[in-house]
């Protein structure tokens, strides 16, 4: 295991995964629970310390206000641009926030803003990553949707540095999965990538050519996925429970969570069912119970379903294609699920998409990919290059308020662009430059950026100085501006007031693991792991000496397996992990027959008609042999 | 036609940096064909960057040919192991390779650079010039080409006559017609000026052709050539702005 090894991570809205590139295929790494999937839930337990994914989510219905989801939704935003959100989301700021500030987000008795908690869900999958791997995990690949403007992807670089994650490139989420998809077809031809997330929709046309997959264009709304319906069912059910019971519950915070809960279920049964039953406990003994049909639910989901279809219509302008000239179209994110979106994508662009592979995991499978590619490639990815896009416009402010665009969507990225500046007054020494993203006339519809001041400009005559400004986007959609006086050809020196966002200092201060300790915490982590692991497997072997399994096995294989059990048993009191991880390596070697005997013991006592309840636990032990595959999974003990 | 270009990776550099800073060995003028190792950019123009003349006949074929090629080569994602110094040269150079591509390959950008590229200046008739002159309260310099005068005469009475109907709420079908009808003639006229452009690029290479021959020049003949140009581009951009209003009357 090299140290650098690069990850993929999709850090999504609704859950979050990390990937790796194992020989020639991309693979999910599954947490410490065996899900691959763990829920972007960060929340804070009874002694304020951070638990993440599915124990957050359960924490979520205990004890909302310690709790919090879909941050994905409030990345890079201000005060004034998440109103809608605070209708729908139990999203409690700060009491302080000032507007223009970087949000902060209660949590208990703590607040924090959205990078940090999405900087504790990359932690966990950093974590996940190096239990795996057995090795620290310092580089890693993230993906944001591709309609993410600057300050969003600015915001998701930052929380990869507090995680402690060097972030090698952000990934557009559409044009990940088409990596993902495009690894064993290695075909060409013209592909859509349909992404209905959990908070994001984006809409990819791409080209694939020789191994270059070529984003031409793409088109998106940050606010829009299954978030949504959810908020839509909540509302209806408490609309429902208001009428009938006449109580307002809107404010209890634990009911809401247990509808939204019920309403998560109820959506996903409907993508298999005609119909099912919504069911949540009411406080005071009362119980609340609907019924929703397939019908109805896909009448009600249609207006926001048919929010995507401007976008994808906008795509294919820009790309300057028809429907028919889509060869392939992927659908991807969990949303899309759902049978009527599958049906209206179908419709839009007259073709049955692809459903091949999971579309809650194949965005992090690409992002492997690019992953691998950064790395140096393998056979696999050989001759694999993305040519990706920004997705808005960059403008400049001009005079009357007008945005003056610079840099078209849907240009190839890296783009730069220059202009010439020049002073108003004699002896200026200051220019001030107001840049913008976003397809608006005025500067006033755009999303701002960030104020650049131009400093230290030669005192000359107005109208001499000729200041030369560069805007350049990077390959991760991120912008960056140099100037230079021309005539006195110094370096002018500029000042980034990002509209929103955490300056370099303040990341710096919330760096998680500082760097001094990082090796030495990932030791103590990796040691407690170990540990539990090797508690694991060595009671599997005590039930395992219980069975009649262990009566076939040879005398020297007892021998063995007991000598092999001491040597762990002795090394789990020290602390090297790596010690602690080999004698569980070998320890499982000389027990793979045992476990199979007891496999073979279980399938006779059913075979042998014995009582359900025998075979029962016979297979329970079956589960627990010690050959269960490490360090992927941990089995529950008792 | 444009000069066949299948080697543009064998092209020399300028004549001060021929050797690679890496490997020291003869390099390309982007990337190092004996290592590979991507070069610092030169300060070049699009036309230069690509090793093309600058004319505007552009094989577009080649021209993406060569701009996968070259991606290969600088984009920041094949460099990512370098030096942070490199790191910086691939992000430069693979900028510099997609804004060189996105404007040559459009017929309209790629002639407008080249003015630019020339010291032309063009009639600024951009929306946002538009609103911006409309906004500070100066009056746009808005030139009706001569042989539009007529048309565009009788346009806007008809789409002032269609926003007085749509503000008293009427629609009156035969207006909407006539509007539409303007609507398909300024479009033919807006194909058409792209040949019209088109037909002026010859003028334009065969003059930059005798001149590589060593032919003498004079600047005005090649200030005939550009102004050609210029006046296609001013006439397409007032149509473009003309059918622009015809669809807000439209759609309002």
């Amino acid at each position: 295991m090299t140290a650098d090894r690069i990850v993929g991570i999709d850090l999504g809205t609704t859950n979050s995964l990390v990937a790796f590139m194992q020989g020639e295929s991309p693979v999910v790494i599954p947490g410490e629970d065996g899900s691959n999937l763990v829920p972007s839930v960060v929340a804070l337990d009874e002694n304020n310390q951070p638990v993440i994914g599915n124990a957050a989510r359960n924490l979520l219905i205990a004890s909302p206000e310690r709790a919090v989801y879909s941050i994905k939704r409030l990345m890079g935003r201000g005060l004034e641009d998440v109103q809608e959100e605070l209708k729908f989301f139990p999203f409690r700021l700060a009491e302080d926030l000032q507007p223009g500030e970087v949000l902060r987000i209660g949590l208990g008795e703590k607040t924090f803003t959205p990078p940090e908690i999405s900087a504790l869900i990359l932690r966990q999958l950093k974590r996940n990553a190096e239990r795996f791997f057995g090795a620290p995990v310092t580089k890693a690949v993230i993906t944001v949707p591709a309609y993410f403007n600057d300050a969003q992807r600015q915001a998701t670089k930052d929380a990869g540095r507090i995680a402690g994650l060097e972030v090698l490139r952000l990934v557009n989420e559409p044009t990940a999965a088409s990596l993902a998809y495009g690894l064993d077809k290695k075909q060409n031809g013209i592909v859509a990538v349909y992404d209905l997330g959990g908070g994001t929709f984006d809409i990819s046309i791409l080209r694939l050519h020789d191994g270059i997959f070529e984003v031409i264009a793409t088109n998106g709304d940050t606010h829009l996925g299954g978030d949504d319906i959810d908020n839509l069912l909540i509302t209806i059910a408490l609309d429902d429970i208001q009428g009938d019971l006449e109580i307002d519950l809107r404010r209890n915070a634990e009911v809401v969570q247990a509808i939204r809960k019920a309403v998560i279920e109820a959506k996903i049964a409907l993508s298999s069912q005609a119909s099912t039953k919504l069911s949540v406990e009411l406080p005071g003994g009362k119980h609340y119970l609907r019924e929703i049909t397939r019908a109805q639910f896909e009448q009600l989901i249609q207006p926001i379903i048919d929010r995507t279809v401007g976008p994808c219509k906008q795509a294919l302008k820009d790309a300057g294609l028809k429907p028919e000239q889509i060869d392939e179209v992927v659908l991807v994110g969990g949303s899309t699920r759902i049978p009527k979106v599958r049906a209206l994508v179908k419709e839009m662009f007259h073709r049955e998409p692809h459903t091949d592979l999971n579309p809650d995991e194949v965005v992090a499978l690409g992002a492997a990919v690019q992953a691998n590619i950064l790395g140096g490639g393998s056979e696999a990815t050989e001759n694999m290059l993305l040519l990706d896009v920004t997705p808005l416009s960059l403008g400049i402010e001009v005079a009357g308020g007008v945005t003056d665009k610079i840099i078209l969507r849907n240009s190839t990225i890296p783009a730069s662009a220059t202009q010439f500046y020049t002073t108003q007054v004699d002896g200026q020494a200051n220019v001030a430059i107001h840049v913008l993203q976003g397809e608006r006339e005025l500067a006033k519809d755009c999303r701002s950026l960030a104020r650049f001041d131009l400093k230290g400009i030669p005192p000359m005559a107005a109208g001499m100085a000729r200041i030369e400004v560069k805007f350049l986007i990077d390959a991760n959609g991120i912008l960056s501006v140099s100037a230079r006086e021309q005539r006195s050809g110094k370096e002018a020196e500029i000042q980034v007031q990002p509209s929103y966002g955490l300056t370099d200092e303040q990341v710096e201060s919330m760096i998680l693991d500082s760097f001094d300790s990082a090796e030495e915490d990932f030791r103590k982590r990796q040691a407690i792991e170990a540990r539990n692991e090797a508690g694991t497997i060595l009671s599997a072997l005590e039930k395992g000496r219980r069975s009649p399994a262990w009566g076939a096995l040879t005398s020297d294989e007892k021998k063995k397996i007991a000598k092999l059990e001491k040597a762990l048993i002795a090394v789990k009191a020290e602390e090297d992990y790596q010690a602690i991880r080999k004698a569980i390596d070998v320890l499982n070697q000389a027990t793979t027959r045992l476990a199979e005997l007891m496999m073979d013991s279980a399938v006779s006592i059913a075979l042998k008609g014995k009582t359900m309840d025998e075979a029962g636990v016979a297979a329970e032990e079956l589960g627990e042999g010690p050959t269960a595959p490490h360090p992927m999974a941990k089995a529950e003990f008792e | 036609m444009a000069q066949p270009l299948t080697t543009i990776g064998a092209k020399p550099a300028p004549e001060e940096t021929q050797s690679c800073w890496s490997c020291g060995s003869m390099r390309a003028a982007h990337f190092c064909e004996a290592c590979g190792k991507v070069q610092p950019p030169a300060p070049v123009d699009y036309f230069a960057f690509f090793g093309l003349p600058r004319k505007l006949n552009i094989d577009v074929a080649v021209l993406d040919k060569d701009f996968y090629e070259l991606s290969r080569k600088l984009h920041p994602d094949l460099n990512a192991r370098a030096g942070s110094q490199e790191q910086q040269w691939s992000l430069q150079q693979s900028s510099m390779l997609n804004d060189a591509h996105r404007t040559l390959k459009d017929p309209v950008r790629r002639t407008q650079y080249l003015l630019k590229l020339e010291g032309v200046a063009l009639e600024e008739q951009s929306k946002s010039a538009t609103e911006q002159a409309r906004a500070s309260g100066q009056a746009k310099k808005q030139i009706v080409p001569p042989d539009l005068l007529e048309e565009v005469f009788e346009l806007n009475m008809t789409l002032e006559e269609l926003r007085a109907q749509k503000k008293i709420g009427e629609d009156d079908p035969a207006l909407i017609e006539e509007v539409g009808r303007h609507k398909i003639e300024l479009e033919e006229k807006y194909d058409g000026l792209l040949r019209e452009l088109q037909a002026n690029w010859k003028t334009w290479d065969a003059l930059i052709d005798r001149g590589q021959a060593g032919e003498t020049i004079s600047d005005n003949e090649y200030r005939q050539a550009l102004d050609k140009m210029v006046d296609v581009l001013n006439r397409r951009n007032y149509i473009r702005n003309l059918v622009r209003d015809v669809n807000e009357a439209l759609e309002n």
